[in-house]
């Protein structure tokens, strides 16, 4: 055996071992069921899973999401981190949710891709990311203001259907209107508002009607004017989240005026929990229980000092939730609640998100692709069905085709799939190239490209055989005539592949992965490796007829 | 074993018959996208939802649209999905975006089903921008291989023979587009994967043939092109039967028994495998040919 040689053999060992070593920590996970995996100690478990094949979402099931900030409303210096701060909170509400391993990841300028691997209530997940949870503590307007407002918008409603014509403050039917009728043309708006405890309420069936009518009105200019700051109104309009039943009447909403300003927003808010009995009048009501921070204990502390028998609101994301009459002052490091009609879920999920923080800014759902468990574990089954069979097709035809130096093609075959895995299993963690749907049809792709190379060197070799070269000449022919052409059509499929891993995501890059991996091992395997057998077998036995 | 060893078939000499085959494979492909009116795009680049859901019993088609209708969701496309416990719903993106769509769909089935419960198995939401991007991609990452491709074959062949092999690789993928049009699917991101392997595939195949046309011009000086050409094709023929026959193998499997989520990209790689196979015989080899045959006329009317 020449030194060359040696080092050939010491070389293509090497290689197989390491192979065989990496993936057998895949192996090994893959193939342990649920009860031995929580048998096994944390430590080790944790350890094999480091070392193993990262299965895609497609395959384990979970939750990609690509979610879109809008930074468009942000002061310069907020925007700035934005994006950093943006992926803190969603990291913060996520860990308190309970997925394992979840990545979160900035895209570009304004993305965030978020996967979560196995989630169970893709639904829920998705509420909690991309809310923004504005909580706030506004004072109500006084019912005098109340009634301003409700007259601006009276008036302002009768110009405007005046002017369209669809309402005349004349009788129609040339009779003297009645007092109702009068009262009707007039309050065309505040006419449908009932008052309890001084607060206006609509039929819950009136609801869309008076938010059509607001919205034919200039709002902002019909609102009376902040006395501080004239260009902007001192109110604005928010309804109650629930809707009321007074009696056996109907369900009627609440029609709130509210200060523009609020006087406490949720960043004051330092811990939220569920808890019932919040609410006196329905005491298994599930609520938030939230405490204050020591400044923002200190304004709600002088507010409520300062206006006892006033309505106080609690609103979230626009909707008032609450607005209690204020009693007395509330001393900084009372805990403050929000409660009203939520379920357990929802107010579990609510103290999540105003512990985590609030959204720098809001986010829209661009991408989404989820995967349920089951189909993942259907792929994971039909994929490695349809693998199994190809492979013992093509180990079939190789061992008829080529007979013993078919093997020889097989055990590269092998070799080929072992590197894949292995080299798969050990690239960086962060982010190692997991292994998806295509991916595994990258693979399986793999086994029928994969003996090509063979195929050419030993069609080359049988050529040779044939112009009555001795069996060594004619291996060492053909692996040199076919290495050239191996190069050439592999070089192809591999630019097509690169291409793949610069454009496609998830997926699809995922079968980029694959198939160059397993283009460059079976260069490896094909070209050196069997070489490799043939030339050890042929020097040790001498060879007169070779089995092709 | 062997076969198609020392064979003597006269490829070229049917070319012209392989010409016309080819144009007109091209030709219904394309009649059938436009009289589609255009390839059908999946969600991935339409934009849209994708919501699978599988059944515990059989279910209509009707049962699911008019569920659908109840709860305000319009002009959305149910097929069943391998089997018909299984369905796709596709719909616009505008209403998803309003609503919770898979946890909506799943009550409002479950609601008027109560005895065939549906498990959620896939969504997939791309919003319009999206897909709009995912168009571009998509062609930029055809564009690309193609010119990385173009690139490599001039640095390695003659121009001629890079010309032949585009070609062949524009007629591959356009019959396959054309094959996907027929049969009715739908055009997503694995199946852009597809035609860039078969992009891939088929040049591998053109390749071998190049390289063998270039060692036998040297070997075979004196011999018109057109044999050599011929006696390349033969010579190779053993191989690329092989090799096709071996990545088919593995290619039908996954589109036999891979499911059904892979069953679009493995039929893409068939149909590519298949014409890609042929088109290296019969594409790629002989317009090298036509090129050298014109060029010969040229120079002897000098």
């Amino acid at each position: 055996m020449t030194s060359n040689m040696r080092w050939k053999v010491i070389l293509v060992l090497l290689v197989l071992v390491l192979a065989a070593w990496r993936s057998s920590y895949t192996f090994r996970f893959l193939s342990m069921n649920e009860t031995e995996k929580e048998q096994m100690a944390a430590e080790q478990l944790e350890d094999l899973k480091a070392n193993s094949l990262s299965l895609g979402l497609d395959l384990q099931g979970g939750m990609h999401i690509v979610l879109e900030v809008d930074k468009e409303g942000l002061p310069a210096d907020e925007a700035v981190d934005a994006m950093e701060r943006a992926v803190e909170v969603i990291t913060n509400r996520i860990d308190q949710f309970g997925v394992a391993e979840p990545s979160i990841q900035i895209e570009g300028e304004n993305r965030i891709i978020v996967q979560l691997p196995g989630l169970k209530d893709e639904q829920r997940a998705k509420r909690l990311i991309g809310r923004t949870a504005l909580l706030e503590f506004i004072a109500v307007a006084p019912p005098a203001e109340t009634d301003i407002v409700l007259r601006s918008i009276d008036r302002a409603l009768i110009d405007t259907l005046t002017a369209s014509g669809e309402l005349s403050l004349e009788s129609e039917t040339g009779l003297p209107l009645t007092e109702a009728e009068q009262l009707a043309k007039e309050h065309p708006f505040s006419i449908r508002a009932r008052y309890l405890q001084q607060l206006p309420f609509f039929l819950e069936r009136d609801v869309e009607w008076a938010q059509e009518q607001l919205e034919r009105i200039d709002l902002d200019n019909v609102l009376p004017a902040n006395p501080t700051d004239l260009s902007v109104p001192r109110y604005r309009i928010a309804w109650g989240q629930e809707a009321r039943q007074f009696g056996t009447e109907e369900r009627y909403r609440a029609f709130y005026v509210l200060e523009r300003e609020a006087m406490l927003t949720g960043s004051a808010i330092v811990s939220a929990d569920v808890r019932p009995g919040l609410d006196q009048e329905n005491p298994n009501a599930p609520g938030v229980s939230m405490r204050l921070s020591r400044a923002g204990g200190r304004t709600f502390a002088k507010h409520t000092g300062s206006h006892i028998g006033e309505y106080l609101a609690v609103v979230l994301d626009g909707s008032v939730y609450k607005a209690p009459v204020i009693k007395s002052r509330i001393p900084a490091g009372t805990p403050t609640s929000i409660t009203g009609g939520f379920t357990d879920e929802e107010a579990k999920d609510l103290a999540i998100v105003l512990r985590a923080g609030k959204l720098p800014a809001p986010m829209t759902v661009i991408e989404e692709r989820t995967v349920g468990p089951s189909l993942g574990r259907d792929s994971i089954t039909l994929g490695l069905r349809a693998m199994v069979i190809g492979f013992i097709l093509v180990v079939i035809f190789m061992l008829v085709y080529y007979k013993a130096s078919g093997g020889i093609a097989v055990a590269a075959l092998v070799a080929n799939l072992l590197i894949v895995i292995g080299i798969m299993a050990t690239l960086p963690v962060n982010p190692r190239p997991a292994l998806t749907l295509p991916g595994l049809a990258g693979l399986i792709l793999t086994i029928g490209m994969a003996v090509d190379a063979n195929v050419l060197i030993f069609e080359r070799i049988r050529e040779e055989l044939r112009n009555q070269k001795t069996v060594r000449a004619a291996i060492r022919d053909g692996y040199e005539r076919a290495f050239m052409t191996i190069m050439d059509a592999n070089v192809t499929t591999l630019i097509a592949a690169a291409v793949l891993l610069r454009f496609g995501s998830g997926p699809v890059k995922g079968f980029g992965v694959t198939l160059s991996l397993g283009i460059l091992a079976s260069m490896f395997t094909a070209i050196v490796a069997t070489r490799v057998v043939f030339d050890l077998i042929t020097v040790k036995w001498n060879i007169k007829k070779l089995s092709i | 074993m062997e076969f198609l060893v020392g064979t003597k078939f006269n490829f070229l000499g049917h070319r012209r018959a392989a010409f016309i085959l080819s144009a007109a494979l091209i030709l219904i492909g394309v009649v059938s996208i436009v009289v589609q009116g255009g390839l059908k795009l999946g969600i991935d680049f339409a934009g849209g939802v994708l919501l699978q859901v599988r059944f515990e019993n059989p279910v209509s088609a009707e049962d699911i649209r008019s569920t659908l209708d109840a709860i305000g969701v319009e002009e959305a496309e149910i097929q069943h999905f391998g089997g018909n416990r299984e369905a796709i719903i596709r719909m616009s993106a505008e209403w998803a975006e309003e609503h919770d769509a898979a946890g909506e769909v799943l009550t409002a089935l479950d609601e008027r089903m109560p005895d065939n419960p549906a498990e959620f198995m896939r969504e997939e939401l791309v919003g319009p921008k999206v897909g709009q991007e995912l168009r571009g991609k998509a062609a930029m990452a055809i564009l690309y291989a193609l010119i990385g491709i173009l690139i490599y074959i001039s640095i390695r062949f003659e121009f001629k023979f890079a010309v032949g092999a585009v070609a062949a690789l524009v007629h591959d993928v356009a019959i396959t587009l054309g094959f996907f049009s027929l049969s009715g699917r739908g055009l997503t991101l694995p199946v852009i994967a597809a035609l860039l392997t078969i992009v891939g595939y088929s040049l591998n195949d053109t390749i071998v043939i190049y390289d063998r046309i270039r060692e036998d011009r040297r070997k075979l000086y004196g011999k018109s092109f057109v044999d050599i050409v011929n006696i390349s094709l033969n010579e190779s023929l053993s191989r690329t039967v092989v090799t096709s026959v071996t990545t088919l193998l593995v290619v039908l499997c996954l589109f036999i028994f891979g499911g059904e989520v892979i069953k679009d990209f493995a039929f893409a790689l068939t149909i590519g495998i298949i014409v890609g196979t042929y088109s290296s015989i019969y594409v790629a080899s002989p317009l090298v040919v036509e090129w050298q045959i014109a060029a010969e006329a040229r120079k002897h009317r000098k």
